[in-house]
């Protein structure tokens, strides 16, 4: 493979495939952890390590799993790898990871890991599927990132904990949008996002179910030839 | 103490809401709500899956991972929380399989009605995140299988208000680039929105 097409794999999942705005993945953690910036971040580097490295070892050893018991073997070693996650983040950062709870347990069922791991690193070679998932791993943070910078300026009035916007209650003008704050609101930024992605992207825009008619004319009664 | 098992109940499948006040499940919850059939099929296995694994992993949990939970073996001091990850995926991947394995010999009805669902439970974090927070409120056993219930019925019901709203909305016009995934997500919202208003009730 070419350098070229090692490019192409890192940075298709960016903007083109994007796993939360176009494959459905690893959406819920995406609305949980992004009402404040630094907790965004740190989950951000969590997955994207557990994604590139889960894709690695995988595909090391994809010749050697026998595919009834898949799910499991690729279980195991993704949940062996948030293990060490965890752990690490207990040790070194723990303030943070009390703020991230479960979250951080859950990377294992996130939807990216696993669908990654089925979908690329079962069947190419170690390095490009190492390549993958961190490709995926960005995309994920680049939208991850854009939520929780949203809505930590707009709702809180700051960035990372540092006073961006002067909030009106400690004398500024900004009157804080507290509507941000609350988890729901990641949904409607999500929304409209994939609303702007697709703007852009027209070729991902889905086809309608069923098309609108246009209006039904009235029968025209002046050309009616009266059979009388 | 029946009250206290159904208060439990109510705060599961309402005010903690484990589809729309946790946000779990959301990549099976957007991805197969499209129409009522299928989103009911899911709700009813994950229903049953968490019935069996969270208290499941409540027994695990408390007779061997806590710390000096050990005592019974004759080793007081040990610790084996930090496998405690690998241990509930590892009981909800084999209580998957064998929940597959038993319906596909005795109640075959069921197992081609649930179809593909089954093992795509297995990496739904609904489940995992449900024991998960069962370990983190500290349940004993009998209000664990009551939680399992409760998480299940919530987030089975979400899921079909969700398809029934879906359903009546391939009728209408929505702009392009929101079609499909783009207005399901505002609708989530919303939704999610309402579900708040029982976060001010407390029983």
């Amino acid at each position: 493979m070419t350098v070229k097409q090692y490019k192409e794999i890192l940075a298709k999942p960016l903007l083109e495939e994007n796993p939360i705005t176009l494959q459905i993945l690893g959406i819920c953690s995406a609305l949980a952890v992004t009402s404040n910036l630094s907790v965004t971040l740190v989950m951000c580097v969590a997955l994207t390590s557990v994604v590139s490295f889960s894709n690695l070892f995988i595909s090391i050893i994809r010749n050697y799993i026998p595919s009834s018991v898949r799910i499991i073997v690729q279980m195991t070693i993704i949940a062996s790898l948030v293990i060490v996650v965890d752990e690490l983040l207990k040790a070194y950062d723990y303030e943070t990871s009390k703020k991230l709870s479960v979250f951080v347990g859950l990377i294992i069922t996130n939807c990216i890991v696993m669908g990654r791991a089925e979908a690329f690193a079962m069947k190419e070679k170690p390095f490009v599927s190492f390549l993958d998932g961190l490709g995926n791993g960005l995309g994920y943070s680049i939208i991850l990132i854009a939520v929780a910078v949203v809505r930590e300026l707009f709702g809180a009035g700051t960035l990372m904990g540092y006073e961006i916007l002067p909030l009106v209650s400690n004398g500024g003008w900004y009157p804080a949008n507290n509507l941000l704050l609350l988890p729901p609101s990641s949904f409607i930024l999500i929304g409209l996002m994939i609303w702007g992605i697709r703007a852009y992207k027209t070729d991902q825009i889905e086809p309608n179910e069923y098309k609108l008619s246009g209006h039904a004319t009235a029968p025209d009664l002046s050309k009616r030839e009266l059979n009388v | 103490m029946f009250e206290h098992y159904l208060s439990i109940f109510i705060t599961t499948v309402f005010i903690e809401n484990i589809a729309l006040s946790v946000f779990l499940g959301m990549c099976t919850f957007i991805a197969i709500s499209k129409k009522i059939d299928a989103a009911f099929g899911l709700g009813i296995a994950v229903i049953v899956v968490c019935l069996i694994t969270v208290p499941l992993n409540n027994l695990i949990y408390n007779s061997i991972l806590k710390e000096g939970a050990l005592a019974w073996a004759g080793l007081p001091e040990a610790n084996l929380e930090f496998v405690g990850l690998i241990s509930y995926i590892g009981v909800i991947a084999a209580a998957v399989q064998i929940l597959e394995m038993f319906l596909d010999r005795f109640v075959p009805a069921l197992y081609n009605a649930l179809g593909v669902f089954l093992p795509l439970i297995t990496v739904n974090c609904a489940i995992l995140g449900a024991s998960l927070f069962m370990i983190e409120k500290d349940l004993k056993f009998g209000e664990s299988v009551v939680y399992g219930l409760g998480a299940g019925v919530g987030w089975a019901m979400a899921i079909v208000v969700l398809a029934g709203i879906r359903e009546k909305l391939k009728y209408s016009d929505i702009p392009d680039g929101l079609q499909g995934l783009g207005v399901t997500f505002l609708i989530v919202g919303l939704m999610s929105f309402g579900f708040m208003s029982f976060g001010g009730i407390s029983l």
